[in-house]
């Protein structure tokens, strides 16, 4: 490694290794989720450092860790935010900063449409998580979460009703955040559009932290009292099983695939959501650990093997690439087949959680539905896979990404790997560390 | 801790092998072979020392281990009669598979293989759990490993059989891990412990359509596997794209697995919903019987003719195990081992005229046995079995299946005897199309190398063996049939009298009971009762 290199990794260092070693060091003592979240910044931050030497080798690259930063600050303050207006304030720092750090790539196109369609859709959906908390204030006269359960319990009818609108509003707003159908459509663009690791960035730690943000509200405000609203939450579920993983067989870009497929998978993580208290709370924790570690472990995946001047998303590139970069492969499989939720990988464990938390809330419709999507699922995964065991011409020897940029990617694709096969042989510690939450 | 050891050594030779694969394409092979023949021997080795076991436990060996205690998932296995039939079978035609790819697989010689033994060491899972969770999850490992032999070292049409099979197999396989998590839940409720472990999820009591659902489920997965009719169409694609030695494992022990299912989970697990689904399995399983040989007789792809021959003698089995008596299940399990072997030597052959002929076409073939007639024997004997000659394994387990079966019910029986003659039709069928008749085409190729002749030696003698000395087979597997039967007959008792239904019933329970004390009037009672 040359000076060169020292001196442009080094903001990176002081950045991600300075501010997430303390913010880790805080994590440990009060919230496993928020250490969790900034653990999986890390590993985005290295993929970003990869992605960036590649795609804008010659720009300053110091404002795009400092962006980062912030959203992560901003998705750790939303996971222990216990009133509306911290909560808001969290959540708007989080999707300024991913306004920019979507179209930070500016010379390509789809990276600006990407941000703008970003930027109208997060704005209008910040709309409605406003509009849904001022109808909840003003039924309530309440903006902290817990207060806010010790009043409604002794609620009039006319007040309930404005209650349940107020919440309604607020998923809207959080469906937006979490992409979940009816409110998916930006998704597949800003997932396309953006940088692999932005792209990670979105799936794991901006949709973790809303995902703990609304777990928190549930459980203090004990909004589970509304059958209306839960009945929302499951046409939303169903919705977002079948639709993600309809749509996603049909896609030919790897990014868009995942995109459709995390749609499904945030639908999947609302069938522990429903399942309520308890069991489906651990459930869902679980869940979104192992999604979160092993979508950054695809993402990853894409931007280790994209070749210098843009990204490898056609599933046209990874045809042969077993026998091309096998290793490589071999780790994208297991992504993939963790992400199917197939034995031997943490996903099987985490739908098996899924699927005991929801039967055992007697929620047999949404576990149909899951087992019946996440077949549908299987296609797709699997088409991928095929394509990356096609046969290919020995002479088409494809152009190799420079191996020595990646070598931290492919260490830390490896920890992923290890960790993901870890999980799925023996899940216990995780499990344990998630009760005891 | 042997048994555990045993998946482990399989799981760590495929490891090595792909690792060896990288400097050498030999080395492997070796490894693998070295590797189930260790299996082999530990199994050889229990059957011998432990045979007739103390008498006071079912199993003769078993291991616990605690896995995941937050939801009660323990790594339990344990091996009985059946499932130490069911290894036998495993490493054996682990041995020959590895055997027969030594000159048909080269290219990414370290990875066929890892995926081969990661294959058995998850029927070796499946085989020997006693934890539904454990079981569910070997029953998945098997999936992947088999889906990339297929897809990577299958024929032509090797995508979309790899698809099918995956989909069909994974799907119902889904439908089982339901019902499985539906019987935790059931069993937890009513005690308050939440457990996987098979022996303790034996006495759970509830309602009888809550059983039959969570019934259904098991059934659909196994069936499936066992390519029962209307579920059977992956089979053929799947077992005549896959390189010989996947069609091998595939007809000879994945299909096993579904028949072990039934047996080990879903007739001891759910006695009562299995009586009422009994007609219509046995009807299904006439259905495949028939319809099978039907299709067989009609195909022209060797391969493919072959996968059908499967179907019909797979329903055999399903017609076996719903008959509920000593002779049928004991027939099944015969079946099981049988078919196995005999099927076995037709898909080497096959792959082994593929390999030189490169042609499954049967209308191209004809008039090989002068040319070849070491592979035209060899031919024959396996056609023998198949239709079920006297003296062959084969033979025994039908006669067994359907002389066990007619107590039971007797005009499904007699429908499905007419599969035999079908049987006779197809398999004379093959002979004359292939060794027989004009020679279609001026082949030049070679007859059975050393390597050939012993693998198909070994088969010969496996299958004279089971059929000469059938006993050899039936005494190891008594004690564990019987202990399922029992169970189907003695649970009924207990429900019926909780549900108090009509006296007639509990009545026939009765009989049953006492019969099974008298082991030579057992199969007499038990006919008066089902009718």
């Amino acid at each position: 490694m040359s000076a060169e290199d020292i001196r442009s990794l080094l903001p990176m260092v002081i950045l991600a290794g300075g501010i997430l070693l303390t913010l880790i060091l805080v994590a440990l003592k009060r919230n496993h989720k928020l250490a969790f979240i900034t653990t999986a910044t890390l590993a985005i931050s290295i993929f970003s450092y990869i992605s960036l030497q590649r795609l804008f080798p010659d720009k300053r690259k110091e404002e795009y860790y400092l962006l980062l930063m912030l959203a992560t600050l901003g998705s750790c303050m939303m996971v222990v935010s216990t009133h509306f207006i911290s909560f808001f304030v969290s959540i708007e720092i989080l999707t300024i900063s991913l306004y920019t750090l979507i179209s930070y790539y500016r010379e390509q196109t789809k990276a600006i449409e990407a941000g703008l369609k970003y930027l109208v859709l997060a704005a209008m959906s910040s709309a409605f998580l406003l509009f849904g908390m001022a109808l909840i204030f003003a039924a309530s006269g309440e903006m902290s979460f817990s207060g806010l359960f010790a009043i409604t319990a002794a609620m009039s009818g006319s007040a309930t009703i404005m209650l349940v609108t107020g919440t309604g509003l607020m998923i809207v707003g959080i469906g937006f955040k979490l992409a979940l159908v009816p409110f998916h459509m930006w998704a597949p663009d800003v997932y396309e559009g953006a940088s692999s690791p932005v792209s990670a960035f979105i799936a794991t730690v901006s949709k973790g932290g809303v995902v703990a943000f609304l777990l928190h509200f549930f459980m203090m405000a004990d909004l589970y009292r509304y059958p209306k609203v839960m009945l929302m939450f499951m046409v939303i579920a169903v919705l977002s099983m079948l639709m993600g993983n309809l749509l996603a067989l049909m896609q030919n870009n790897v990014k868009r695939m995942l995109a459709y497929s995390s749609i499904a998978h945030l639908g999947y993580l609302l069938v522990a959501f429903i399942a309520g208290k308890g069991m489906g709370v651990q459930a869902a924790t679980f869940y979104i650990t192992v999604y979160v570690i092993t979508i950054i472990g695809a993402f990853g995946i894409i931007t280790v093997i994209s070749p210098s001047d843009s990204e490898a998303t056609d599933l046209e590139a990874y045809k042969g690439l077993f026998w091309r970069r096998p290793f490589l492969a071999a780790l994208f499989t297991i992504f993939l087949l963790s992400l199917a939720g197939i034995p031997l990988t943490a996903g099987f464990i985490g739908k098996y959680f899924l699927l005991t938390a929801g039967l055992g809330s007697a929620q047999w419709m949404l576990a149909f539905v899951l087992v019946a999507s996440s077949v549908i699922g299987l296609f797709y995964y699997l088409r991928v896979i095929v394509a990356m065991m096609k046969q290919e011409e020995d002479n088409l020897s494809a152009s190799k990404s420079p191996l020595a940029a990646s070598i931290g990617g492919i260490i830390a694709l490896s920890l992923l790997a290890l960790l993901i096969i870890g999980l799925g042989v023996y899940p216990g510690w995780l499990i344990e560390m998630v009760k005891s939450l | 801790m042997i048994l555990a050891a045993l998946i482990v050594l399989l799981m760590g030779c495929g490891m090595l092998a792909w690792l060896a694969g990288r400097w050498n394409n030999t080395l492997p092979r070796i490894i693998s072979l070295a590797g189930i023949s260790v299996q082999l021997l530990v199994v050889v080795w229990l059957w011998l020392t432990h045979q007739r076991g103390s008498a006071s436990t079912l199993w003769i060996m078993s291991y616990t281990h605690s896995w995941i205690p937050a939801f009660g998932i323990h790594i339990k296995l344990a091996v009985d009669g059946l499932s130490l039939l069911m290894l036998a079978l495993t490493s054996f035609l682990g041995i020959l598979s590895v055997l027969t790819s030594w000159k048909e697989i080269n290219k990414r010689v370290g990875f066929f293989h890892f995926n081969l033994l990661f294959v058995l060491a998850g029927i070796a899972g499946v085989f020997l759990s006693l934890d539904l969770f454990l079981f569910y999850f070997s029953w998945e490992v098997m999936l992947i490993p088999m889906y990339f032999l297929i897809s990577i070292w299958g024929n032509e049409n090797r995508t979309y059989a790899s698809y099918k099979f995956f989909l069909f197999t994974q799907g119902s396989g889904l439908l089982m891990f339901l019902s499985i998590l539906g019987l935790y839940l059931v069993h937890g409720h009513n005690t308050g412990v939440f457990t996987f472990d098979y022996e303790q999820l034996l006495g759970t009591v509830m309602a009888p359509q809550t059983a039959f659902l969570l019934m259904l489920g098991f059934v659909i997965a196994f069936i499936v596997k066992l390519s029962t009719v209307p579920f059977h169409s992956w089979l053929p694609d799947a077992h005549t794209q896959a390189p010989t030695a996947g069609s091998v494992i595939l007809a000879g022990l994945l299909l096993k697995t579904g028949a072990y299912g039934l047996i080990r989970f879903v007739l001891p697990l759910f006695p009562q919903a299995s009586h009422q689904f009994a007609p219509v399995a046995m009807l299904l399983g006439v259905i495949s019987i028939l319809y099978g040989a039907k299709l067989a007789f009609a195909q022209t792809d060797l391969k493919r003719l072959v996968a059908y021959i499967s179907v019909s003698h797979m329903g055999f089995i399903l017609l076996g195990i719903y008959a509920f008596n000593e002779m049928a299940m004991q027939g099944v399990v015969m079946q099981m081992v049988a078919h196995g072997i005999s099927t076995g030597g037709l898909f080497i052959i096959a792959g082994t005229l593929h390999e030189r002929i490169q042609t499954r076409d049967i209308g191209q073939m004809g008039g090989l046995w002068a040319r070849l007639p070491k592979m035209g024997a060899m031919g024959l004997v396996f056609v023998m079995a198949s239709l079920g000659l006297p003296g062959l394994g084969n033979f025994v387990a039908e006669f067994l299946i359907l002389t066990g079966s007619f107590m039971a019910n007797k005009t499904l029986t007699i429908i499905a005897t007419l599969g035999l003659v079908a049987a006779t039709i197809y398999s004379l069928r093959i002979m004359q199309k292939v060794f027989y008749g004009k020679e279609q085409k001026q082949w030049t190729i070679a007859d059975f190398s050393i390597r050939e002749m012993g693998i198909m030696t070994c088969l010969v003698i496996a299958i004279l063996w089971l059929g000469l000395f059938p006993s050899a087979v039936l005494t190891v597997s008594r004690a564990s049939v019987l202990e399922v039967i029992e169970r189907v007959e003695g649970r009924d008792k207990t429900q019926s009298d909780k549900a108090d239904v009509n006296p007639r019933e509990t009545d026939h329970q009765a009989i049953t009971i006492t019969s099974v004390n008298e082991q030579g009037q057992h199969w007499k009672i038990n006919t008066k009762n089902s009718n």
